[in-house]
């Protein structure tokens, strides 16, 4: 069970595993996660959107970042290893269906969880325009890929080292202002998919957002993972992981992803000692 | 002052010559003083993990058994939900033969070491007690629990449980959904039929509210473990990470799987909050993930687990049930200086077993009773800072028969608090209900069932335990877990 049957580092600091997962990869659709432990008595459960899956292989596949002890140690997995514990697919599934003109963007390690959604968006008949950023050139991922799925596709850099020199809101609004999108779907960093709602709203598009809270159980037991939209207590894990971009209270949303951070930056300082990642570059 | 276990012990002793052996009166039996549950001292155990309560000594569960009447109408046996036979239990244990005592137990509740950790005893068997109503006091009834658990304890830690007997292979497979109280209890008794029983856990460890919910100082997991491990003894498969709803519906399952019956037992697992402006700040936490956290997750353990639990100095516990006990008590062992119960009856009105009551109160927890919570207030980086509670009085019975707590207007106050854990009770989990047609809930999504089999509205699908119950206790969904075992049983003789 969970045997990594392939593993490649698409960045410095991010990996793409393929697991075998036969009846996750059976029951998921995209949109949705997956939560993983190593099966240590202390180690922690880390939830993670499926980035592809293929049933004929029973398999899926993550794409993870690796900013913390844990997702260190994840990488640090090789195949034929197998993760102890993987549950899922979590979470609703993304609403796809036919919009008509349909703006896919993600950010850094948005990126992955973006990739079956735009391709679910073409297979339901869209018009895909897909906008990926990140800061530097290294951390692009994707690309490749993205560009076969998508009807066109726009790259930025922060730091103007690939691609256009820009945040993803600055296309995204030009696209806005040129002509009429039905949907947009953003996953990023909670700034970046706060920009984009703001950008999206002054237009009135349609906006969907997939929000990574703090969770534990990730079946709605805990409620740690919990968000403002609309004004009312929603549970990312059941109720989402994806919501209503204009509706999200990010404020309060950045507040709570910041809960542990001075708990965390001393693990993850820590965590680089014995790990082969060197410092600055996770 | 706390007493020792060793005190304890020497006062049993002396009870014994005094009583053992001799043909006693009733009246004589009510005369020997009720034994008291050794427990660690509280100034040391605030500071760690370990099981608070130690159990009684040999000499102690012998004395205490000396206080049973063997009446002859047997009114605790009307006041157990799963009907153990109290008074022969008790009777075997007054003379030492605690292999039989836990045998008879055994006979009707898979988990007697729980069950005497967990249960209400003073609500349930030990109401009615002859004892404690002649004494009029229900806090001086035999002590069943307390005995309960030594036996249960006494034949684990000296082998001499017996795993039940499987029946000869029917070869009808049956699905349990959720490894708590109520899955372990019909999947041992489906087990015992001889059918196939492969239970489904969502999370990475089994036990359900067992593991995640409470705590080790109340109940050791290895005790979990244990009754676990006679499951998988007797042949039951426990397949973990597995979310029913989720990795497969209930429909597949029947249809694509190939099971011939399905019992639900996933409990309640949805927090309830208060809906009060400030709840989303950073430091409020359902009582559910505080407790996962530190349970589950071992987070109590700082130095080696990777789950962060927040640090906190003033803590709010809003609730007056063992969950609300559970969570300040974990909160004091993690280092919190000051951990208030904010509940808005009195402690009369409480639900938490009188026990927990006590345990919390001479470990330090403060209790702030007759007063409501109207809001979290917090700093600029939204971390909680304190709550504005108002002060309440108790007006007339509600529907649940306790005194509603009527709130006094103009004694609103801001009290000062970095953090708040909600413990006001858990609504149905949605996700079984979302994915499977046909099937009936209530207004708050419990399960409805038939009244005797436990069958939901889709025919050979049963549920039992908090999601038919709403928030309720361990024992009472052991029974429902047995009740729908027992209609499966005869369901699947007819297949």
């Amino acid at each position: 069970m969970n045997t990594i049957l392939s593993k490649e580092r698409l960045s410095a600091e991010v990996f793409r595993m393929e697991i075998r997962a036969p009846e996750i990869a059976e029951a998921r659709k995209p949109g949705q996660f997956i939560i993983l432990q190593m099966g240590g008595e202390y180690d922690e459960r880390i939830p993670l959107t499926i980035a592809d899956a293929s049933v004929e292989r029973g398999s899926i596949t993550l794409i993870f970042q690796a900013v913390g002890e844990s997702t260190h140690r994840l990488a640090l997995l090789e195949v034929g290893d197998t993760i102890a514990n993987l549950l899922g697919p979590l979470g609703m599934p993304t609403e796809i269906k036919h919009y008509g003109k349909v703006v896919c963007i993600g950010g850094g390690i948005g990126v992955a969880p973006l990739y079956p959604i735009v391709e679910g968006m073409k297979r339901a008949g869209n018009d895909v325009t897909v906008i990926i950023g990140a800061r530097t050139k290294e951390l692009l991922i994707l690309e490749d890929e993205m560009r076969a799925q998508a009807d066109r596709l726009i790259v930025v850099t922060d730091d103007g080292s690939y691609g256009r020199k820009a945040l993803v809101t600055e296309p995204l609004k030009e696209l806005c202002q040129r002509e009429k999108i039905d949907c947009v779907v953003a996953i990023g960093p909670p700034v970046m998919m706060k920009y984009v709602s703001l950008t999206t709203a002054e237009f009135d598009v349609h906006t969907i957002v997939s929000l990574n809270s703090i969770m534990i159980d990730g079946t709605g037991m805990c409620g740690g993972c919990r968000v403002i939209v609309d004004g009312k207590t929603k549970f990312a894990c059941v109720n989402g992981p994806e919501f209503d971009g204009h509706l999200v209270d990010w404020d309060n949303l950045l507040l709570r992803l910041s809960t542990y951070r001075d708990v965390e930056e001393e693990a993850h300082h820590r965590c680089h000692i014995g790990l082969e990642i060197k410092e600055g570059e996770a | 002052m706390h007493t020792t276990i060793e005190e304890l012990d020497a006062q049993a002793q002396d009870i014994l010559i005094e009583y053992e052996g001799r043909d006693l009166k009733p009246r004589e039996r009510i005369q020997i003083p009720l034994q008291e549950m050794p427990s660690q001292d509280p100034a040391i155990r605030v500071k760690n993990m370990e099981e608070v309560a130690l159990g009684y000594t040999e000499a102690q569960v012998k004395a205490e058994a000396l206080r049973c009447l063997q009446c002859k109408n047997k009114p605790c046996i009307a006041g157990c939900p799963v009907a153990i036979d109290i008074p022969a239990f008790i009777a075997e244990a007054a003379e030492g033969n605690f292999a039989k005592a836990a045998a008879i137990i055994k006979e009707s509740s898979l988990l007697p070491s729980i069950c005497g950790r967990v249960c209400p005893q003073e609500s349930q068997c030990q109401l009615p007690c002859t004892v404690g109503k002649s004494l009029k006091d229900v806090d001086l009834s035999v002590s069943i629990g307390r005995i309960e658990r030594f036996v249960a304890d006494w034949a684990r830690e000296n082998k001499k449980e017996t795993t039940p007997e499987v029946g000869p292979a029917t070869g009808k497979r049956v699905a349990v959904v959720g490894s708590g109280p109520a899955g372990i209890s019909a999947a041992a008794d489906l087990r015992r039929a001889g059918h196939s029983v492969v239970m489904f856990e969502a999370l990475h460890k089994a036990g359900g509210v067992l593991v995640y919910g409470i705590p080790e100082f109340r109940l050791p997991k290895t005790i979990v473990e244990h009754e676990l491990k006679t499951l998988t003894d007797m042949g039951v498969e426990i397949r973990r990470n597995y979310l029913v709803g989720k990795t497969r519906t209930i429909k597949d399952m029947l249809g694509k799987d190939g099971f011939d019956a399905i019992f639900i037992g996933s409990g309640a697992g949805l927090p309830r909050f208060l809906n009060i402006e400030g709840e989303n700040y950073v430091g409020v936490f359902s009582a559910n993930e505080y407790l996962t956290r530190s349970n589950l997750m071992k987070a109590y353990d700082r130095d080696h687990s990777r789950t962060p639990i927040y640090n906190s100095h003033r803590v709010a516990v809003f609730g007056g049930g063992n969950v609300a006990m559970d969570a300040a008590r974990t909160a004091k062992r993690l280092g919190a200086e000051n951990v208030t119960i904010v509940y808005r009856r009195t402690e009369a009105e409480m639900p938490a077993r009188k026990e927990e009551v006590a345990h919390a109160k001479e470990e330090g927890i403060e209790f702030l009773l007759l007063h409501a919570p109207l809001k979290i207030v917090a700093d600029a980086k939204g971390r909680v800072n304190g709550v504005e509670l108002i002060t309440c009085e108790l007006g007339e019975p509600d529907a649940s028969g306790r005194r509603r707590p009527v709130e006094i207007p103009g004694s609103e106050k801001v009290h000062d608090f970095d953090t708040v854990i909600v413990a006001i009770g858990n609504d149905s989990n949605p996700l079984i209900h979302a994915t499977t047609d046909g099937l009936e809930v209530n207004r708050w999504g419990n399960f409805i069932v038939d009244e005797e089999t436990l069958e939901t509205s889709i025919k050979g699908v049963y549920a039992g335990g908090d999601i038919v119950l709403g928030a309720a206790t361990v024992i009472l969904a052991m029974g429902q877990g047995r009740q729908a075992a027992k209609a499966m049983n005869e369901y699947l003789a007819t297949l």
